[in-house]
């Protein structure tokens, strides 16, 4: 037998079901052009955040073979900004300072004289498109070495001579094959690709990739993330 | 099938009509909250790919499809992103709450397309297609139907996995090499896109053709004048 109500009865059950459903209004909030900015902010730093979580120090990103690698002309520049501020390479420094031991300005022959890294690594871009690439520099880790880094900083941050800045977490930057490259296919950064020198971190994504480094800040807050995360980039955008 | 089901006699014509439970509160309630983020992963995926409308090499890049802004969510690559990663979690927990809840509840027996429903996707194939006779079914979905629905789970769970893989190919390499490379999960995350909204369309246009007391058993769980007989 099965029970049995009336129209009413019934009417007042579907109801209280369908009140059930309220949490899929809160969704609504997303439509709300105050609340949009805000809810959206959020939603990003969570999943920033997972992004963390997911990366590991000892993974390395894969490799590839020198067949596999994108033919250097036909390596994409950036159209966005400039493709040469015109850095004197004669008085070029990296000046370094924050959280370290040994701020100052470091040449870039006192940067080659550390041990050299060559990796063929993919250069993900954040509007979809990849190229393999072959850069050689030396890990960042080995100069936070030289520069003694405070091991309880937390942050990495670059300006570049064509105003471009960017950052990175500490897990990142102390990755085997976070590089401060000054060669790509074996010969000296061009002009265009940030001559003389640039970031590779393959665990990133490209806008963290920044060209023309002339300054390195090591800190344990953040007080510029990036120039695209400025825009609404993701912070972390790790690969 | 335990299905919960009840006698309603109207108030003013006494007359008797059946109603059954056929839709649990969660399952109401992940339907509708991963229909609006499938709505959004469509409409900010495609914004995303307007920025590179093209699978591959970057150069000389085709543009495959000029997809017009108008129909893409975010404004810019960089708005259109926080739509798309913000949702992904509410699709991901709005996913994987409903599987639970299946796995846990054992209705999954109703939804799961399986081999003894084989032979009778033909005959719902020629009812809907060919105006064929309509087959009679014991069960709350017919086996065309179970066919959709589990499609769409796989799709759905195919869709998480390829968006992981072009979202972190480094993290989770190996999802990206058991598709083929990078270039590969990219086109399958687009292609996985359009299967999914091939299923939408069938499923609109089958919510449709079916009625008032079908939708709404959506909303409140309860459907009147079931199709099928109940016990």
């Amino acid at each position: 037998m099965k029970p049995r109500t009336d129209s009413r009865k019934f009417k007042t059950i579907s109801r209280r079901e369908l009140l059930k459903l309220t949490p899929v209004v809160v969704l609504g909030a997303f439509a709300v052009p105050p609340l949009q900015k805000p809810l959206l902010k959020g939603g990003l730093a969570v999943s920033d955040w997972i992004s963390a979580r997911l990366f590991r120090s000892g993974h390395l990103a894969p490799t590839f073979a020198d067949a596999d690698l994108t033919p250097f002309e036909k390596f994409p520049l950036n159209g966005y900004d400039v493709d040469d501020p015109g850095v004197d390479f004669d008085k070029w420094t990296l000046t370094v300072t924050g959280s370290v031991q040994k701020p100052g300005d470091y040449t870039l022959a006192q940067i080659q004289a550390l041990p050299k890294v060559t990796q063929n690594t993919r250069h993900v871009c954040v509007e979809g498109w990849d190229v393999i690439g072959n850069f050689s520099g030396v890990r960042l880790s080995d100069f936070f070495k030289m520069i003694g880094v405070d091991p309880t900083a937390r942050f990495v941050s670059v300006e570049c001579a064509d105003d471009y800045y960017e950052s990175l977490d500490m897990a990142t930057a102390m990755h085997p094959q976070s590089l401060l490259c000054y060669e790509m296919y074996g010969q000296p950064l061009t002009r265009e690709h940030g001559a003389p020198l640039r970031l590779s971190i393959p665990t990133k994504i490209g806008y963290k990739q920044a060209k023309y480094v002339t300054d390195l800040k090591v800190s344990h807050v953040l007080e510029k993330v990036g120039y695209w995360e400025d825009q609404g980039y993701s912070e972390f955008y790790g690969l | 099938m335990a299905t919960r089901a009840m006698e309603i006699e109207d108030v003013k014509t006494g007359e008797v009509t059946e109603a059954v439970y056929e839709h649990p509160f969660l399952v109401r309630l992940c339907h509708w909250v991963n229909a609006v983020s499938l709505f959004v992963m469509v409409g900010s995926g495609f914004q995303i790919f307007r920025a590179f409308p093209s699978f591959g090499a970057k150069i000389p890049q085709k543009d495959l499809l000029d997809w017009p802004k108008a129909l893409a969510l975010g404004g810019w690559l960089g708005g259109a992103l926080q739509w798309h990663l913000t949702f992904m979690w509410i699709y991901i927990a709005t996913g994987l709450l409903y599987i639970g809840y299946q796995l846990f509840s054992g209705d999954y027996k109703q939804v799961l397309f399986v081999r003894r429903d084989v032979p009778g996707v033909w005959p719902m194939v020629r009812h809907y297609f060919f105006l064929g006779h309509k087959p009679l079914t014991k069960e709350a979905y017919n086996p065309l139907q179970k066919h959709a629905y589990t499609s769409a789970i796989v799709l759905g769970i195919l869709s998480v996995l390829t968006g992981v893989a072009i979202w972190k190919p480094v993290q989770f390499s190996w999802l990206a090499w058991m598709m083929g490379g990078f270039h590969l999960a990219r086109l399958w995350h687009f292609l996985i896109m359009w299967a999914m909204l091939a299923f939408v369309f069938g499923h609109l246009v089958m919510v449709v053709l079916h009625g008032w007391n079908n939708f709404i058993s959506m909303w409140t769980g309860w459907k009147k004048d079931p199709e099928y007989d109940s016990e």
